[in-house]
């Protein structure tokens, strides 16, 4: 048996250094938020229960079914966590995932691993759970049916994403990265949509306690309602915008500055600089600065050997 | 299913694998870093970190070609990259035509693919050397060290510790699932699309009820030993004058490269 | 099923500081289900005894009061001190508990972390911890094993290390869940031996009656949340009728 990779996670080289670093911030950030909100609102046992579903979701992703033509659907698992866990929680547990996906298997890059968390794990959760949540409180027929079109739309959102950082780092045509991305995950997310809907409806038959209603306040405000709702309303809006009209994306991306081979649709960051890092005399001070502060951090290194026990 | 088809640590005696798992973290990090800051065609700075990564692989001792062996697990992903071979302005270097339409490789394009395509291949064999001669629970004690929040290692150490026990239950699993589904011999095993889906959908959620109850009583088990709802752990590691000398030299050799391949 | 009331042909001996009492213990899940009705027992210190009974007679419902995880009606004092919430963590130092499936028991990547697990949770220095450690894991004869990863072991590796997770805590008394079940003839046998050699006082609940029949001199039969007999190990398997009516055989 081998472990077999989804097909979204990106591989370092991939992405530009300055896209990587922004997702990088971006995720850290909303981690920490997902940190300081669970240590708030849950006790003592969702310790090792979440560590427990991280490792479910890990193993669930190994279930496939044939679909057709030697491709077989299987789970990514950020609405199903969301939905079980409640959105932090599930935020938390996806990282986990992606993190020992990243560093064991080699299943998606160390530098972009921020980028892979940011589409896989923290967009999957937000709008997973979002659209669910909307639905909660209906009959189990509605809360399913909701529950899968939000498990769709979160692959499609991650998907989109990710075409759009392979973009602006330089690495994809946003005309031809945006169709072939989204296509290919519209098929993957039934998939998805499938098992988490099936999944759901076993735990509705054995354990309905685990989704009641009083289980679902306790999870998530109905601010993520807003939250997954307009994200994926960004995603429905925006897709076919991006795939029509890529050109208006790219003056747009020029405009905010990010220049580069812009014109050319390559891609705006691409170069792989950091921008201040071109041939000015603003990013020859840059090299510079970065230049004293890797000597400083040699010194300081083997200042530090000296200091301690060989 | 047996545990080491998950197991990426490769048992030996080397220095590399006695350096503190931080300095393994830091220079894989800085390396990684490194490759994404090479212009586009630096080949000889391209050349110099492969000798490093080489280099890596012999103070292993898990042979030269160790990490260069297994170093195509990105490749499927190089198929995004690969509009660029057409898409930026440049002499044309070759053409080929599919139905009506027409590609024109231009030089620019080739040399943007191929730089892409090596600097995921060198950040992939360092990953793959680096989980090859560092023990997983060391690698999350140095993130712990480097002040990842504890949640997320303890998360990811219950990741890691029920991985092996959770996987070998989807197995149980599928294997139930093959020996019912009797199909004849070349035959697709029966049912729709959907009813499959379904299949797998309650296999989860099976996996999903048992992985809940377990949960349970692991906590029990962590109360028995008197968790309270803040984790411990002993700090194991200590960075001793080697693991810096080898850090500074490292991250010196890798700037060095870096400032080649900016000439 | 009617309940036999077998009337207890043993009484426990009085003993001084005695390690574990238990008085009219009543308890019902959330669910409504009552799982123990009025269980009332009694150890002394060096006691080691059997629990039989067949599943769902509340052995394992009983164990979990025996270190406060849960808490019915009753009296259980450990050391004759009562359990209440200010005490648990002494008291679960006291009572060293291993579950049934040595995978929920080990649940740290390494076998260092996890038999240092409860020494550090109990809030002692580093050095002490170590040499607990040392000596939970000799104790055990596992001392080799200190740096191995958990999913490495075999399953009686993986037992007799879920007793070193609790031996580190220098517990008082050792209650053990199945400790026999799933192992193989050879796994069993180091297991029965290094139950015998632990000079500890110890609970065990268990099936394995050939197990019970060599290494304890008292056995404790539960069915549907009562002791329905208490008594010398001898004694109770040579009754063949309250066997029969508890689902027990003869070894």
């Amino acid at each position: 048996m081998h472990y077999s990779p989804v097909p979204m996670h990106i591989p370092d080289g991939f992405l530009s250094l300055v896209v990587s670093v922004i997702c990088w911030i971006t995720s850290a950030s909303i981690i920490g938020l997902a940190i300081s909100k669970t240590n708030k609102a849950l006790g003592e046992r969702q310790i090792p229960l979440m560590g427990i579903m991280a490792a479910f979701i890990f193993a669930a992703q190994m279930i496939n079914f044939p679909v057709a033509g030697g491709t077989s659907g299987h789970l990514l698992g950020g609405a199903l966590a969301a939905i079980v866990l409640g959105p932090w929680a599930g935020m938390l547990v996806m990282t986990a995932v992606i993190a020992v996906q990243g560093l064991l298997f080699q299943d998606g890059g160390l530098l972009v691993m921020g980028a892979n968390i940011l589409n896989m794990g923290l967009l999957t959760a937000a709008v997973g759970y979002g659209l669910y949540r909307s639905a909660s409180i209906r009959s189990n027929k509605i809360k399913l049916g909701v529950a899968g079109i939000a498990a769709w739309l979160s692959v499609m959102t991650g998907a989109l994403l990710t075409s759009l950082e392979l973009w602006l780092s330089g690495t994809s045509q946003l005309q031809v990265v945006i169709p072939a991305m989204l296509g290919v995950h519209a098929l993957i997310g039934l998939g998805e949509a499938m098992i988490t809907v099936s999944a759901l409806a076993f735990i509705l038959r054995t354990r309905p306690d685990l989704l009641g209603e009083e289980s679902e306040s306790a999870k998530g405000g109905g601010g993520w309602i807003w939250v997954g709702g307009l994200i994926a309303l960004a995603v429905v809006l925006f897709s076919p915008l991006a795939s029509t009209d890529p050109d208006g994306l790219n003056r747009v991306a020029a405009d905010l500055g990010f220049l580069g081979n812009a014109q050319s649709g390559a891609g705006p960051l691409a170069g792989y600089t950091l921008p201040f890092l071109a041939f000015t005399s603003l990013g020859k001070i840059g090299a510079g600065i970065i230049g004293i502060i890797v000597v400083g951090a040699v010194i300081l290194l083997v200042g530090r050997g000296m200091k301690a026990k060989a | 299913m047996h545990f080491d088809a998950f197991d990426r640590y490769h048992e030996k005696e080397s220095f590399v694998h006695r350096l503190d798992p931080r300095v393994k973290v830091v220079v894989t990090i800085v390396f990684i870093i490194s490759n994404a800051l090479l212009p586009d065609g630096a080949w000889l700075a391209f050349v110099l970190a492969w000798l490093f990564l080489l280099m890596a692989n012999l103070l292993s001792r898990l042979g030269v070609a160790y990490t260069f062996k297994r170093s195509l697990v990105a490749l499927p992903f190089a198929l995004i990259a690969i509009t660029v071979l057409f898409s930026i302005p440049g002499k044309p270097v070759g053409s080929f035509s599919i139905a009506m339409w027409n590609f024109v490789i231009t030089d620019a394009g080739l040399l943007r693919f191929v730089s892409i395509l090596i600097r995921s291949w060198l950040s992939v064999q360092i990953a793959l050397l680096l989980v090859a001669v560092t023990r997983f629970p060391d690698l999350i004690h140095a993130f712990e060290h480097l002040r990842v929040p504890a949640i997320l290692t303890t998360i990811v150490a219950f990741l890691y510790r029920y991985l092996f026990v959770l996987t070998d239950e989807v197995f149980r699993l599928l294997r139930a699932r093959e020996s019912r589904s009797a199909g004849t011999a070349g035959k697709r095993p029966g049912g729709g699309v959907l009813w499959r889906a379904r299949v797998a959908g309650n296999m989860a959620g099976q996996l999903f009820l048992r992985s809940y109850e377990r949960s349970d009583r692991i906590y029990n088990a962590m109360l028995s030993r008197g968790y309270t709802g803040h984790l411990y752990t002993l700090n194991p590691h200590e960075m001793k004058s080697r693991d810096y000398y080898v850090t500074a030299f490292a991250i010196a050799i890798i700037f060095i490269v870096q400032m080649i391949g900016r000439l | 099923m009617p309940i036999s009331h077998a009337t207890p042909s043993f009484v426990a001996p009085e003993c001084e500081g005695d390690v574990l009492q238990v008085r009219d213990l009543h308890f019902s899940y959330p669910d409504g289900h009552a799982a123990l009705h009025g269980v009332s027992l009694k150890l002394c210190n060096g006691d080691k005894v059997a629990l039989v009974g067949p599943n769902g007679a509340g052995k394992s419902t009983l164990m979990l009061h025996l270190n406060g995880i849960l808490g019915g009606h009753g009296e259980v004092e450990i050391g004759g001190q009562r359990i209440t919430r200010d005490n648990l963590p002494s008291i679960r130092a006291m009572v060293g508990l291993v579950f049934q499936n040595p995978d929920d028991q080990l649940f740290s990547p390494t076998v260092f972390e996890d038999v240092a697990f409860g020494p550090l949770h109990m809030g002692l220095p580093e050095a002490d911890v170590r040499a607990r450690v040392t000596s939970a894991l000799e104790a055990v004869r596992m001392s080799a094993y200190k740096d191995r990863l958990s999913h490495h072991l075999s399953v009686g590796e993986k037992k007799r290390i879920a007793i070193a997770t609790v031996l580190s805590m220098n517990p008082s008394i050792l209650v053990l869940d199945e400790p026999s079940a799933g192992l193989d003839p050879r796994a069993r046998r180091t297991l029965i031996n290094l139950l015998r050699e632990l000079p500890i006082t110890m609970l065990v609940s268990t099936h394995d009656m050939a197990l019970v029949k060599e290494l304890f001199p008292r056995t404790i039969v539960m069915d549907e949340g009562r002791v329905v007999a208490d008594g010398l190990t001898m004694e109770i398997l040579e009754d063949a009728e309250l066997l029969t009516a508890h689902g027990l055989e003869k070894p």
